[in-house]
């Protein structure tokens, strides 16, 4: 086969993907909804001076001691326990929410996809141990498990990363090993062993690009659980105290006497962004599994 | 904290399992699974909290320093000064007498404290997983019947919303609004302060505390029940005894309640005691938001100082707990399925 004729083939598949991907309004939605949080997260230091996040430098809040302001025209969204912007906060926050979130989802579907394909590949006791450990982990309260590795681990971004991305991998895990089964029964697999692949050859070139697409839908849906668990972790108390997060500005909330005072405007902009991005990365990842495979297209 | 339950995983769990093995030998191996999960939560335990850390005084000190003095009392208190495997041997030992340790800020053993609080979670837990369980598996199976529906499309949209949403923003917004906003609703705790006379005031009084974190909780939980039960029922419709059924003259209804929807069940029942872990874990948010006085709210508490065998004791016992449950279900799945015990 010529390199052209593969090239052709692999643009046809891909223009094939999109058709597949565009047929689907929710998803097209959810991408749209993505990318505008995508480039509020990145424009977040260019349209919130710094002055605005720091606590000594607040112009909201005219009461001595600042306190909790209602919405106004300097602040849209009124102003936080120490009168901070909550419309700068919620902004700024996005950033933290992505950055966890989906460094948290590679570092969990990285260990299950090689637990995964490693459970199926290579059977006997290797295999036996590896379907144990993750039917272990799949079943452990996470959340917990989380909570006690970002107490005992020193506080900042990385032990939440790591705390979410080590107790999140069980169900790609599982995902990844049906599916290499179901690749490493069909033929081509056999002639490729036959003609002398070793198992980094039959895993790396054959398995792993089948697994692929369905890898890929499934950690687009893993990211939303991921802002979800890295929002509760910082709610509870455990997330990095010197970044501006939704979980963290909710914790001040509740700490703060906002919810007796009624103040809607510091309550409700952090959770609504919560679940405008987890519902995109819901919406995008079920697009991406009814093109990974269209058989579930007519369950939907 | 995992993911929405796909059909993928769905139909993986859901291999016919375990044709043609006796009972006996099923259930010594469920039990033996069993075992060996909780033998892995003990090691977990152990290893979690000594030798990650270096050790619990670290943690424990971390924001606070303390004279050298001081922290090699505190060490010694904690058996910390002997090598890693003797400090192991007397955890197991402890465990074994059901001794949890002493919790630092109670200065009470963690065991008692622990069933202390056992009572408010199972209960809180307890009636939020029976409303899921009942609202989810009758809406999932409803929309999949209709599938395409208004109907579904509605079901489905608020579910995968509701699945979006953080437990305890949604615990807070019911707060703001039910209990301090219109007042239907005490804003925390389990009683009313002071109590109540009389047995039935004291039931209907727990039960008013109960409403709103209970409803939280169904909240975010029904919606994964309804999808799994959805997509379960959807893989049943097209099934040819559904059309003999339909042929012998059954009421459409009779069809799905008698023959599609026993079917949809099992790999629904499986996921739904796999995914029991996730109850567990909105119950530590619910409860902090709504300081009821359980386990989740425990750990909570626990995490602030860090009190570090009073979160190891936690992290034991629910873990501990999940595992059973699951136990549990796999032992049932085989009085459920009339497939695998009549092999």
């Amino acid at each position: 086969m010529t390199a052209a004729v593969v090239r052709r083939r692999r643009r046809a598949a891909a223009a094939r993907a999109a058709r597949a991907y565009l047929a689907q309004p929710p998803g097209v939605a959810g991408a749209v909804l993505l990318l505008v949080v995508l480039l509020l997260a990145l424009a977040a230091p260019l349209v919130v001076p710094p002055d605005q996040l720091s606590v000594v430098a607040a112009t909201g809040g005219v009461l001595d001691p600042p306190s909790l302001e209602p919405s106004s025209t300097a602040f849209p969204l009124g102003t936080d326990e120490n009168g901070l912007s909550v419309l700068a906060l919620t902004l700024t926050g996005t950033r933290i929410s992505l950055l966890v979130g989906v460094a948290a989802t590679v570092l969990s579907v990285v260990i299950g996809t090689v637990v995964g394909m490693a459970a199926a590949h290579f059977g006997g006791w290797l295999s036996a141990v590896l379907l144990r450990l993750t039917d272990f982990f799949l079943v452990l309260p996470s959340l917990v498990l989380a909570i006690v590795l970002s107490t005992v681990l020193e506080r900042g971004v990385l032990t939440i990363i790591v705390a979410i991305g080590v107790t999140a991998w069980p169900s790609t895990a599982r995902l990844v090993r049906a599916q290499t089964l179901t690749i490493e029964a069909r033929p081509f697999i056999e002639r490729a062993q036959v003609l002398g692949g070793g198992h980094l050859h039959v895993l790396g070139r054959h398995v792993l690009p089948a697994v692929l697409p369905l890898v890929l839908a499934s950690t687009t849906l893993a990211v939303g659980s991921a802002i979800v668990a890295e929002s509760t972790l910082a709610f509870l108390g455990l997330g990095d105290p010197t970044t501006v997060s939704w979980g963290g500005m909710l914790k001040s909330a509740l700490d703060s006497g906002a919810i007796t005072a009624g103040a809607w405007w510091y309550v409700l902009p952090p959770g609504l962004a919560i679940v405008l991005v987890v519902l995109g990365f819901t919406l995008v990842g079920r697009a991406l599994e009814v093109v990974a495979n269209p058989a579930l297209a007519a369950r939907r | 904290m995992s993911e929405l339950p796909t059909t993928a995983v769905a139909a993986d769990l859901a291999e016919p399992p375990r044709r043609g093995r006796g009972t006996a030998v099923f259930v010594l191996r469920t039990l033996g699974g069993g075992l060996m999960s909780i033998g892995l939560i003990v090691v977990l335990g152990f290893l979690l909290f000594r030798v990650l850390p270096g050790d619990p005084v670290t943690t424990m000190t971390r924001n606070r320093p303390g004279n050298p003095e001081q922290l090699a009392r505190l060490r010694a208190e904690f058996g910390l000064d002997r090598p890693l495997p003797a400090q192991f041997v007397d955890y197991l030992a402890d465990l074994a007498r059901g001794d949890l340790g002493t919790s630092y800020v109670y200065s009470r053993p963690v065991t008692e404290i622990i069933l202390g609080r056992l009572g408010p979670t199972v209960l809180l837990t307890g009636s939020a997983l029976i409303v899921s369980v009942v609202l989810g598996l009758w809406l999932g199976s409803r929309a999949a019947w209709r599938h395409g529906s208004v109907f579904d499309r509605l079901a489905t949209g608020t579910a995968l919303v509701l699945w979006s949403v953080p437990t305890f923003w949604l615990g807070l917004l019911a707060l703001m609004v039910f209990a301090v906003g219109l007042d239907l609703f005490p804003t925390g705790g389990m009683t009313s302060p002071g109590g109540v006379d009389g047995f039935l005031p004291a039931v209907l009084d727990v039960a008013h505390h109960l409403v709103l974190p209970c409803l939280t909780m169904v909240a975010v939980v029904y919606a994964q029940y309804l999808m799994v039960m959805r997509s379960s029922l959807l893989e049943e419709m097209s099934a040819d005894y559904l059309t003999t059924a339909r042929a012998k003259g059954l009421r459409e209804d009779l069809v799905r309640r008698r023959h599609a929807v026993p079917n949809a069940l099992l790999p629904t029942v499986t996921i739904i005691f796999l995914h029991v872990g996730l109850v567990v874990a909105g119950a530590v948010t619910v409860e902090t938001v709504f300081s009821w006085p359980g386990l989740g709210l425990l750990t909570y508490q626990a995490l602030a100082v860090p009190d570090i065998p009073l979160l190891q004791g936690t992290l034991i016992v629910l873990s501990v707990a999940v595992v059973l449950m699951n136990v549990l279900a796999d032992l049932g799945y085989r009085l459920l399925d009339p497939r695998v015990r009549a092999s």
